[in-house]
């Protein structure tokens, strides 16, 4: 049942400024290698032999390798952060060929020092950026649980996919909204009223298989989920394999988020799944007066006297 | 309403609490009439079984008159009159359609808690233990009857209730104990136990066709009623070696089948080792004190099986799996699968083949539990069975 392992979406569109960047370092150094005289006349360095033979195509060679790094490699924010490195050369640079020239050409230096400590500033941001979207993908939560459900594939299958369903065994969701098209709105719900909320899609779709699913763009927690079914042996009815994973921002509020998600994910998801198993072969989950909302193993220190309530039913 | 509840190790109270509630489409509420002692229930009177909490409601073994149901309930009416067997099962799931009810797989909203302890976990009971459940018990005046469309059996006709009474539990674990032996006639049988549990496996073995039924036990009272009641060769363990004179008693062969109907409060007769049991049980370095299952497999004849019904539950000590092993024995188990007997055995009852009511001995008020408790674990007054009456 296992495949590959599931990609934890990214919140924002943060791998797009390292895209942009690098294609930036590639026009750069493409130019500084092949026309290093243009390049040193515009800059304003076009007086020293030294830049337009060596200085320039050197630089050039490492905005090629900062454009490869960026636009092919795995982990991107180390290379933002050999651009802002090189960054820091060239405003030296810059500045020491500024101290001896006059005229058009420090104009021209001065103009060139104001653009690339512009590029520096936008380096740093992408820098801080992919430094933390991959911290949170280190961060990235996953579980799995599984269970066998003694009806049809089908049958469970076609309960999982109306996702508007899994609020009534997954406790820790509000409500999921189906606003077609394979697009949903989900809410979470917090202590203290607060919420978290997201739009997902549906990424994978196979009939009485597999669903899988992931948060849309711009979720604060980015998230992923991937259920499957398969026959159970001997015609016991149908296992069902569920992998859950999110990205909890850091700090404050990613440990906040971590609780409303449950400290304990693969509990929460063997809960959730015994929960499934409940409402789909009796009809709804099983309560008794010690889990009067029923199964919540978390909840299991402050579990009630096995004794009648007097207050009304929880959820 | 009134309601026997647990205070903790050795102490209950008949408390006030509030009145059950329809808590799942498919319950009923049933306004208790009958509600025996079990010996089970001694187990959690003496703090043996984890996770009980202050203020639980006890009893598993109970009948009553149904007073409101669920939407989801179609074969029950109010004012039915129902034995409510103890395990709690759903019906749907795969455990319950193969017939093992007390494993359901859906009833126990804490299995998260008995898997740590088993494994997996078995089914939810009535008033026994948040681990099994949670649930609250029958010892009271009312009790919520989770999946009532499926577990409790109506008795339509005029059976007075302590006829159909154990229905509810002692009848079927001792007639499973006795069917697990995989009798086909003729079997000698060897019976630890001559409690409620025991006797009616004695005398459901003969009911299944065994030839000889011995009964063990160190009361004089108990060993008389399964002498006299159950048809039973009595054999007092603190006068005779158990092991040495079934031999004796059987040719040499040992019995073909050892029920133990005992448990993890086993007793034995030689203080060092009952000592030796008993403190590590107390720190809780060993669970149960497994006297009568130990000698139950050292006695079975090669190749004969070991059924054991007492209940156990953690871990034992010096288990002698090399005599099972190199001796073939079989050993089957379980908490009774009570849904599995309640009808053929009410049909027993009503064809007079047999009266499980001959095991009570003592009828209290609900009022008057903790005494029943006390009066039914010291063995006073020849106490073998407590029925509380409401
Ligand atoms: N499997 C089930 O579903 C199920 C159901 C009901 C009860 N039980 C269990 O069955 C057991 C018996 O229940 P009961 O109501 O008859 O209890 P009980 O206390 O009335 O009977 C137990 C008997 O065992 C005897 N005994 C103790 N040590 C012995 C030894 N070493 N050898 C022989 N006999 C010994 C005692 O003297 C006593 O007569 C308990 O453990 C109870 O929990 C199991
Ligand atoms: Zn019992
Ligand atoms: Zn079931």
């Amino acid at each position: 049942m296992r495949g590959t392992p599931m990609e934890v979406p990214d919140g924002t569109g943060r791998r797009l400024l390292p895209r942009s960047l690098g294609l930036l370092s590639l026009g750069l150094g493409a130019a500084a290698i092949g026309a290093p005289s243009q390049v040193g006349r515009l800059i304003g360095v076009d007086d020293s032999m030294i830049a337009r033979t060596t200085v320039l195509p050197g630089i050039g060679a490492r905005e090629l390798l900062s454009a490869v790094g960026l636009l092919v490699g795995r982990h991107p924010s180390g290379w933002v952060w050999t651009r802002v490195a090189g960054d820091a050369m060239d405003l030296a640079a810059l500045a020491n060929a500024m101290r001896d020239r006059q005229g058009r050409r420090r104009q021209r230096l001065g103009a060139t020092l104001a653009v690339v400590a512009g590029i520096t500033a936008v380096d740093v941001l992408a820098g801080v950026l992919s430094t933390r979207a991959a911290g949170a993908r280190r961060r990235a939560v996953r579980a799995s649980a599984t269970v066998t459900i003694n009806r049809s594939a089908d049958e469970v299958y076609r309960f999982w996919r109306d996702f508007e369903n899994l609020p009534r065994f997954m406790y820790h969701l509000e409500s999921v909204r189906s606003d077609g098209d394979g697009r949903s709105h989900w809410t979470v719900k917090g202590p203290a009223g607060r919420r978290v909320e997201w739009d997902a899609e549906v990424v994978e779709d196979h009939l009485s298989e597999m669903i899988s699913w992931r948060s849309v763009r711009g979720a604060r927690v980015p998230n992923a989920g991937r259920v499957r079914f398969a026959r159970a042996a001997g015609g016991r009815g149908t296992e069902v394999r569920v992998e859950l994973a999110y990205a909890p921002p850091g700090g404050a509020v990613g440990r906040a988020v971590a609780k409303l998600f449950g400290e304990e994910p693969e509990q929460q998801i063997r809960d959730d799944l015994r929960r499934f198993k409940q409402v789909m072969e009796t009809g709804e989950v099983v309560r008794s007066d010690g889990s009067p909302a029923g199964t919540s193993t978390r909840q299991q220190v402050l579990q009630t006297p096995a004794r009648p309530r007097a207050a009304r039913l929880p959820r | 309403m009134k309601a026997n509840c647990w205070q903790g190790r050795e102490s209950l109270a008949v408390e006030e609490v509030p009145d059950p509630k329809i808590m799942n489409s498919r319950d009923a509420v049933v306004r208790v009439t009958s509600s025996a002692i079990c010996g089970s229930d001694l187990h959690l009177f003496h703090g043996y079984i984890p996770s009980m909490k202050k203020g639980d409601v006890l009893g598993h073994e109970f009948m009553g008159e149904v007073v409101e149901i669920g939407p989801d309930v179609h074969n029950l009416r109010i004012g039915d009159r129902v034995v409510v067997p103890f395990p709690i099962a759903c019906g749907n799931c795969a455990a319950c359609q193969s017939g093992l009810y007390s494993v359901c797989e859906n009833s126990n909203p804490n299995a998260g808690v008995a898997e740590r302890l088993f494994g997996h976990a078995p089914g939810g009971i009535y008033g026994y233990s948040h681990m099994l459940g949670g649930y609250a018990g029958g010892q009271a005046e009312y009790a919520r009857v989770p999946f009532a469309d499926i577990g409790p059996i109506k008795v339509e006709d005029d059976l007075p209730d302590e006829k159909v009474l154990l229905l509810s539990d002692v009848f079927p674990t001792g007639y499973m104990g006795a069917e697990m032996c995989g009798i086909k006639g003729g079997e000698v049988i060897a019976v630890w136990g001559a409690g409620a549990v025991g006797l009616l496996a004695m005398r459901s073995a003969y009911l299944l066709g065994a030839e000889r039924v011995i009964a063990i036990d160190r009361f004089p009272y108990r060993l008389r009623m399964a002498r006299e009641q159950a048809g039973a060769e009595p054999l007092n363990y603190e006068e005779v070696d158990v092991i040495e004179t079934l031999r004796e008693m059987t040719g040499g062969r040992g019995p073909d089948a050892c029920i133990d109907a005992v448990g993890m409060e086993g007793h034995h007769s030689s203080a060092v080792l009952h000592g030796y049991d008993r403190a590590k049980q107390s720190v809780r370095l060993e669970t149960d004190r497994p006297h009568a299952l130990r000698e139950a497999i050292m006695s079975c004849r090669n190749g004969g099986t070991v059924s054991i019904i007492g209940a156990y539950g953690g871990f034992v000590d010096k288990f002698p799996i090399g005599s099972l092993m190199n001796r073939s024995l079989t050993v089957r188990t379980g908490q009774c699968h009570v849904q599995r007997y309640t009808r053929m055995l009410l049909d027993r009852i009503r064809r007079g083949e047999i009266d499980p009511s001959f095991v009570i001995t003592h009828r209290l008020r609900l009022e008057d539990a903790p005494i029943g408790y006390e009066m039914f674990r010291q063995k006073q007054d020849d106490c073998t069975k407590v029925v509380l009456k409401l």
